[in-house]
């Protein structure tokens, strides 16, 4: 459990999402692309503020400057087409500078060619459910028990007193560190959506319908993430936990799975 | 008969006949002044129960667990105060505003249609009861979002064929509404009155009647189409039976994405008409704002997917929609931009019609923002239903549309009532709800960004500081409502010194040359446009 926890706190603190209250931002997570898109983010994010300074800033200056209190004359202008034409063409030149990096994360993000391992997310009302499509295994992955009953109206629990409160499930997902994971993803009722703000992945289970995206983590650690598409009354209460391990340990934790799911099988193996 | 006859004998005094007494007044009027009150008052009805239900969310999220109400309760509140508060409190407002206003604006006696106007407006009545009815039905309320999203929305109760029902009585009355503005605006303007020459307000609404008509029978055929899968065993939306759920959301939002314009366009055709008169100085730009406005309901014909970038579509429909969704900004901008060149050298004052028309111009532009950083792809993939999406549409809806909303009330209301209304008071409503409003929604930035998702009734721990806080801005933003209702009933009562013809120090538009409060009948002949009210 120790052990466990060691591993775990790294990957939280990293993640930024349950260590601190008052986080102000988006996190970088633990993919190249997931800090791309932070760096996209910061990008549109300082135009913006750079844009807001200008206007803001005139805007200001006429209620100060511009005051009828003052005694200031109105002045008579009511168009000018050089004025139009600037304010037509910088924002243009603004929008040209912010779609190109866009579009090509947005290239990469697609591309999800050779990948290493691929996994099955199947969205329920409301759990998760998890198969590994070359390694036999799949498992269910439900709200952790501490925190169902905390959750319930009245529960008399205190959510602060729940490690993990909302956040935590019974069976997480494991994957192993480097290797780029395909994740197919679908739903056996209603829309939900599989995020994991740490993978920059959020992507639609849809029933009928089969979603493909991916993820390659760099950093071993425990990333949490949520069902993000409203699918009735427990939509917040089934997350999702990816844990991400070195290799090694991801071949045992694959040949204890596969023991446990199929025991003769195992015996047979070895 | 002999009404006739006494009809006929009054010919000489149109100006005579005044409303029908008591409720038969209301229920039968065909007079666009007291359809247009019928309207704002059921808008801020509607803006009451609507933010009550605001006010249970906030109250549940105060802090995490659940307190007070069960998920599925929730769900109810979230669905029914966003279908209130879009359909019932601000699309009403607008229309409430069109029909007093568009009018007295062109020189018009009344609406092309005026019984028509009547219909529209006593439908609302029906449809809210009906939808607020199923909240007492087996099942509940609708509790599967405002947007309705099968396969969710099938598993509605008994309040399923009624939450569709009331839709299409609501599509019905904005259509009629917006076939009487457009009539109105194209066959009665005073002759002087070309096109161009038209006030801002005029010609927002104009577009956004236009908008109207085009996708309310949209939003009519999606909410068919469920309501056939539920009842007559078609798969429009059913994948099991061939369907495809991902079609209704390209269905709706080919209606919502206009919806949002619809939502957010007379409210700059306010602004347009306010900002000008408290500097004292005429729009800048008349033209380029009518074509920018323009434009901007044209690109919302081609950028409703962008509210779908994780349903999984090819590489090029998200750049494509990414693309034509950046290019917003650009007409946009011009507007914000044009507002503040009217500002720049005027001669300002800060009644509370124009510090309403201030925050909207500070607060708007920053929903813009977040609307910019939405439309990146990646980060959307981020942002897309997290806090952050309800923290951008909420600065663009009630710093935006609503405020707005605020300061047309306060610029006309001496005009409808022929009182000012208490200045200290406004001012006061003004600053409270601006307070509170950053409160309640800046928070909600920042939550979005550090992961929480929209729709949740619990949360885990790490979101409480900025939901607490969330919450306490609500309440007070709430309360603060209560203010601008006393001070409109005030005014109602004809409490407050006597408002002069202009009202304000010399705005300008017909509206402002009939005395206030506005007769029964005005422009019974075409008014001239003189010099002094022209828009040139």
């Amino acid at each position: 459990m120790i052990r466990k926890l060691c591993v775990t706190l790294p990957g939280l603190l990293a993640s930024g999402t349950a260590a601190a209250d008052w986080t102000l931002n988006m996190t970088r997570g633990v993919t190249e692309l997931s800090a791309e898109t932070y760096d996209l983010h910061m990008m549109v994010f300082w135009w913006c503020v750079a844009i807001a300074i200008v206007t803001f800033g005139a805007m200001i200056w006429s209620l100060v400057a511009h005051r009828k209190s003052r005694g200031v004359e109105p002045a008579k202008f009511s168009h000018s087409m050089k004025a139009e034409v600037i304010w037509t063409a910088i924002p243009i030149v603004i929008l040209l500078l912010m779609a190109i990096p866009a579009a090509e994360t947005l290239v990469k993000i697609e591309d999800g060619r050779d990948p290493d391992m691929t996994l099955v997310v199947t969205g329920y009302q409301w759990k998760w459910h998890y198969r590994y499509q070359d390694e036999g295994i799949d498992f269910y992955s439900n709200l952790d028990r501490t925190s169902d009953r905390a959750r319930r109206l009245n529960s008399g629990v205190d959510p602060a007193s729940v490690e993990n409160y909302l956040l935590d499930v019974d069976n997480r997902v494991v994957v192993p560190k480097g290797k780029k994971v395909r994740v197919l993803i679908t739903s056996n009722d209603v829309l939900h959506a599989w995020w994991v703000p740490d993978l920059a992945i959020k992507k639609d289970a849809i029933p009928g319908f089969v979603n493909e995206t991916w993820f390659q983590a760099e950093e071993a650690g425990v990333y949490f993430g949520r069902c993000a598409e409203l699918c009735g009354k427990d939509h917040g209460f089934m997350p999702v936990v990816v844990e991400v391990v070195e290799p090694e340990d991801y071949d045992t934790w694959v040949a204890a799975r596969q023991a446990e799911q199929n025991p003769n099988e195992a015996l047979a193996a070895n | 008969m002999s009404t006739v006859a006494t009809d006929a004998g009054a010919h000489e005094h149109h100006d005579d006949h005044g409303p029908a007494k008591g409720i038969k007044r209301w229920l039968f009027t065909t007079n666009h002044k007291d359809i247009g009150t019928m309207y704002l008052v059921f808008s801020l009805v509607m803006f009451f129960v609507g933010g009550s239900m605001a006010l249970v969310i906030r109250s549940e999220l105060f802090q995490p667990g659940l307190q007070f109400v069960h998920p599925e309760f929730f769900n109810q509140m979230t669905t029914m105060h966003a279908l209130i508060m879009i359909f019932g409190a601000v699309m009403p407002a607008f229309v409430g505003l069109a029909n007093w206003m568009i009018p007295l604006m062109i020189g018009a006696p009344d609406m092309a249609l005026p019984r028509m106007n009547n219909w529209s407006f006593w439908i609302l009545p029906v449809a809210f009861g009906m939808l607020l009815s199923t909240l007492f039905m087996e099942g509940g309320a609708p509790a599967g979002g405002w947007t309705m999203y099968p396969p969710l929305v099938l598993q509605t109760g008994d309040a399923f064929p009624f939450l569709i029902f009331s839709v299409h009585l609501m599509g019905l009355s904005s259509i009629m509404g917006a076939i009487n503005v457009i009539v109105t605006i194209i066959n009665m303007r005073t002759e002087e009155m070309t096109l161009l020459k038209m006030p801002m307000f005029v010609w927002t609404w104009l577009i956004t009647a236009y908008l109207l008509i085009a996708v309310m029978p949209v939003l009519a055929g999606a909410v068919t189409m469920l309501l056939t899968d539920q009842f007559f065993g078609t798969s429009f939306f059913r994948a099991a039976g061939g369907g495809d759920p991902v079609m209704f959301q390209h269905i709706f939002w080919f209606f919502g994405h206009p919806e949002v314009y619809i939502l957010i366009l007379p409210a700059f055709g306010i602004i347009s008409e306010t900002i000008p008169t408290f500097s004292r100085k005429p729009l800048f730009g008349h033209d380029s704002m009518v074509y920018a406005a323009s434009s901007i309901a044209f690109l919302s014909f081609i950028v409703w997917a962008h509210h779908m970038f994780t349903v999984g579509m090819p590489l090029t429909g998200q750049l494509f929609f990414m693309f034509a969704t950046m290019l917003i900004a650009v007409p946009t901008g011009v507007k914000v931009f044009n507002w503040a060149a009217t500002m720049w050298r005027g001669a300002l004052t800060f009644e509370t019609p124009m510090l309403f028309s201030l925050a909207f111009l500070f607060l708007f532009t920053i929903g813009g923002f977040s609307g910019l950083m939405l439309a990146i792809v990646p980060a959307d993939i981020q942002y897309h239903d997290s806090y952050f999406v309800v923290a951008h549409f909420h600065y663009v809806l009630v710093p935006g549309a609503i405020f707005g909303i605020m300061a047309a009330v306060y610029y006309w209301l001496p005009k409808w009532t022929g009182v000012m209304y208490n200045e200290k008071l406004g001012q006061w409503h003004f600053w409270l709800s601006t307070i509170f409003v950053n409160i309640t929604f800046f928070p909600m930035h920042f939550l979005g960004l550090a992961g929480m998702p929209r729709r949740i009734p619990d949360y885990a721990t790490q979101f409480t500081d900025f939901n607490t806080v969330a919450s306490v801005g609500a309440m007070g933003y709430g309360v603060s409502q209560l203010l601008f209702a006393y001070i409109i009933w005030q005014c109602a009562k004809g409490k407050g010194e006597p408002a002069t013809a202009k009202v304000w120090e010399d705005p300008k538009g017909l509206e402002w040359t009939v005395p206030s409060p506005a007769p029964y009948h005005t422009f019974e002949e075409p008014p001239h446009v003189s010099k002094h009210d022209s828009f040139d």
